[in-house]
């Protein structure tokens, strides 16, 4: 009974997870090397990547910023009274529980062209939709819960003692943010930014309904693979996302050495 | 440094941790502050450190109003419960950051941090982390952070709370001389009465939020202004009905049918009781007669229950050196003093039956003997 479990388990693995990254790899290699870094240094490729590594950046960035402040208004903003605490709570899962192609569209209802925010913005000289900001707003969309859900549970257990004793010492707010909270909770930021990168790199619902797919221009690594798999380009398709296949390894890896260091500096009390 | 406190309120959603509590302390005093937990004692210290702000009322420091102060301007040191030791630092580090945060000359730090941890008696932990100290050298290493700016008013948080009995006695004589030493206005809060007792100056007595009494131990347990304080401090019996007790022709004052009259309370301390054996020559003296009902040994004294005829049990404690009692015997009960908590007025009564050593106080009640001016 116990090695028809442990049959099944690795037979599920197989399946899901070692096959198709096999397939991936058969996939790309099937002409060979030159075939992969061919495909990979296409114009429409490297674009690709670039818009991807763009958009990570700044969605990593502005996760790291945003969601530290919101952790910590979160569990000590004295302004939270009672009911409002956890209707927060349930407000930052939602992008969890809401589809990504719904977080685009969303955006595009609010941005479009043809409303009131976009025609402002456009007229400004701004786009949004269908252009960089409107990417990084959907991806932003997409991660947001994944630096407060780190960071959240880090800081309640850490409690605002130290934090206190810092200020009795004649300390201000930011020199106790600097020496005493970070210090505390840097592992867990890194974490979550490693999070937010992977997740960012790989998002594709939100992305592709906010920019349209224009080659060259809105293209990001995941709507190029898709564009490529539907022009029956398999090598291109398949060479690309065993790139973006290994970046996300390479980032599991990473974060599974941090999640190592964090566990031993919350412990080291 | 010289603190008065006004009518302070701190009320925590409907609930009033802190009801005007009013207060003063004098310079350079050790003060502790003792009550029952959840009496609001740690929220008058926070609020005087600047970590809570008050509901209502007003905080001075020499006479100049701090309410809107923030805690980091305040010049206050504060000793937390659990240490509160910043984990990543070094303990050279910990004992030199409010210096730090002063901007001192690293030369000066230096001298001061290393002149705190001899003081401490942990020379030579410098390099060490938190968290390879014990509980009492970490409690000593946040005393000397806390210290170490020269604060002119230093708050104690339970300090002692998460120390175990025996390092704790050793700590608290030990603070004790350090702060006489410094001569550093302190305040401390403890609900444990020995730790008030041993170290402070003064005590204030908080219960719900409110001053019941301020004074030096002595006075609080020697003259309680309320039935709580003469509850809460020392031991007692309460006499919970009235029983007609040989010279203490004042009480029937306070009957009312088989009760107490409405709000009132009697209580005998332990010391109060003498219990001689029926046999015993000396037994000349008019005492109620009683009979033990339980010996059990306590170390440094025999802890006796006795019960009155009339039913009522009161317990005492017998010195090692008098002669042993048993269950069973039959003994002489003499009470030499009593406290009456009526609400018209709070009495110290003394044995009339003792000759030459009558004495009668009689003082007034609870709000004008509880308040600080």
């Amino acid at each position: 009974m116990r090695s028809l479990f442990i049959l099944l388990t690795v037979l599920l693995f197989v399946l899901i997870l070692v096959l198709p990254f096999l397939g991936i790899l058969a996939g790309a290699g099937a002409e060979g090397f030159a075939a992969i870094y061919e495909a990979l240094m296409r114009p429409e490729s490297l674009h690709a990547l670039q818009v991807s590594f763009i958009i990570v950046l700044i969605v990593t960035l502005c996760n790291g910023v945003l969601g530290i402040l919101f952790s910590l208004q979160m569990v000590r903003g004295p302004w939270l009274a009672g009911w409002l605490r956890p209707l927060l709570n349930a407000i930052v899962d939602l992008p969890f529980a809401v589809s990504p192609v719904i977080g685009g569209l969303m955006i595009i209802l609010l941005f479009g062209p043809n409303t009131l925010l976009g025609a402002f913005f456009e007229n400004v000289g701004f786009k949004i939709v269908f252009a960089l900001p409107g990417m990084v707003m959907a991806t932003i969309f997409v991660t947001f819960p994944l630096m407060i859900r780190e960071l959240v549970p880090v800081l309640t257990e850490l409690g605002q003692t130290a934090e206190e004793a810092s200020a009795t010492l004649g300390a201000g707010p930011i020199r106790t943010f600097f020496r005493v909270t970070w210090p505390s909770i840097r592992w867990a930021v890194y974490y979550g930014l490693a999070l937010t990168a992977a997740r960012a790199i790989g998002e594709f619902g939100a992305v592709l309904v906010v920019s349209g797919n224009i080659v060259k221009q809105t293209q990001t690594a995941t709507t190029l693979v898709y564009q490529d798999s539907i022009d029956q380009n398999l090598v291109a398709a398949n060479s690309v996302a065993l790139l973006l296949g290994l970046i996300s390894i390479v980032i599991l890896l990473f974060l599974e050495w941090m999640k190592k260091r964090k566990e031993d500096q919350l412990h080291a009390h | 440094m010289h603190i008065e406190v006004r009518d302070l309120v701190k009320t925590f959603g409907d609930v009033a941790a802190v009801n005007k509590a009013s207060f003063q302390i004098q310079n350079g005093h050790l003060v502790g502050l003792l009550g029952p937990s959840g009496g609001g004692k740690t929220s008058i210290l926070r609020m005087l450190a600047g970590l809570e702000q008050p509901t209502a009322g007003e905080i001075y420091f020499d006479g100049k109003l701090v309410n809107p102060i923030p805690v980091q301007d305040r010049g206050i040191g504060f000793v937390f419960q659990h240490y509160a030791l910043f984990k990543h630092m070094t303990v050279f580090e910990n004992v030199a950051y409010g210096l730090k945060v002063k901007k001192q000359k690293r030369q000066a730090i230096n001298e001061r941090v290393y002149e705190l941890l001899q003081l401490i008696g942990l020379e030579g932990t410098e390099n060490k982390y938190p968290h390879q100290l014990s509980g009492g050298q970490r409690q000593r290493v946040a005393f000397a952070r806390a210290l170490a700016p020269k604060p002119r008013l230093l708050l104690l948080d339970e300090p002692f709370a998460a120390i175990d009995a025996k390092v704790r006695k050793e700590l608290r004589l030990w603070l004790r001389n350090l702060i006489n030493q410094f001569g550093t206005t302190t305040i401390f809060v403890t609900h444990d009465q020995d730790e008030a007792m041993e170290v402070a100056d003064d005590l204030i007595i908080v219960q719900k939020g409110r001053v019941e009494q301020q004074g030096a131990p002595w006075d609080i347990y020697n003259h309680p202004a309320s039935a709580f304080v003469a509850s809460f401090i020392g031991e007692s019996n309460k006499l919970k009905a009235p029983v007609a007790l040989q010279g203490f022709p004042e009480l029937s004052a306070y009957r009312a049918g088989g009760e107490w009259q409405e709000g009132t309370q009697v209580f005998i301390r332990p010391e109060a009781i003498e219990l001689r054996a029926t046999h015993h020559p000396q037994t000349a003296e008019a005492g109620e007669p009683g009979k033990i009902t339980h010996v059990h040994f306590r170390g440094d004294a025999w802890y006796v229950e006795v019960e009155l005829a009339g039913g009522m049990t009161l317990f005492t404690y017998q010195p090692l050196h008098q002669e042993a009692l048993q269950a069973g015997d039959s003994v002489s009960v003499f009470i030499q003093q009593l406290f009456v908590f009526a609400p018209s007025d709070i009495r110290i009564l003394e044995n009339r039956s003792r000759k030459g050593q009558r004495r009668l106080y009689v003082y007034p009640t609870t709000e004008k003997r509880s308040g600080s001016k």
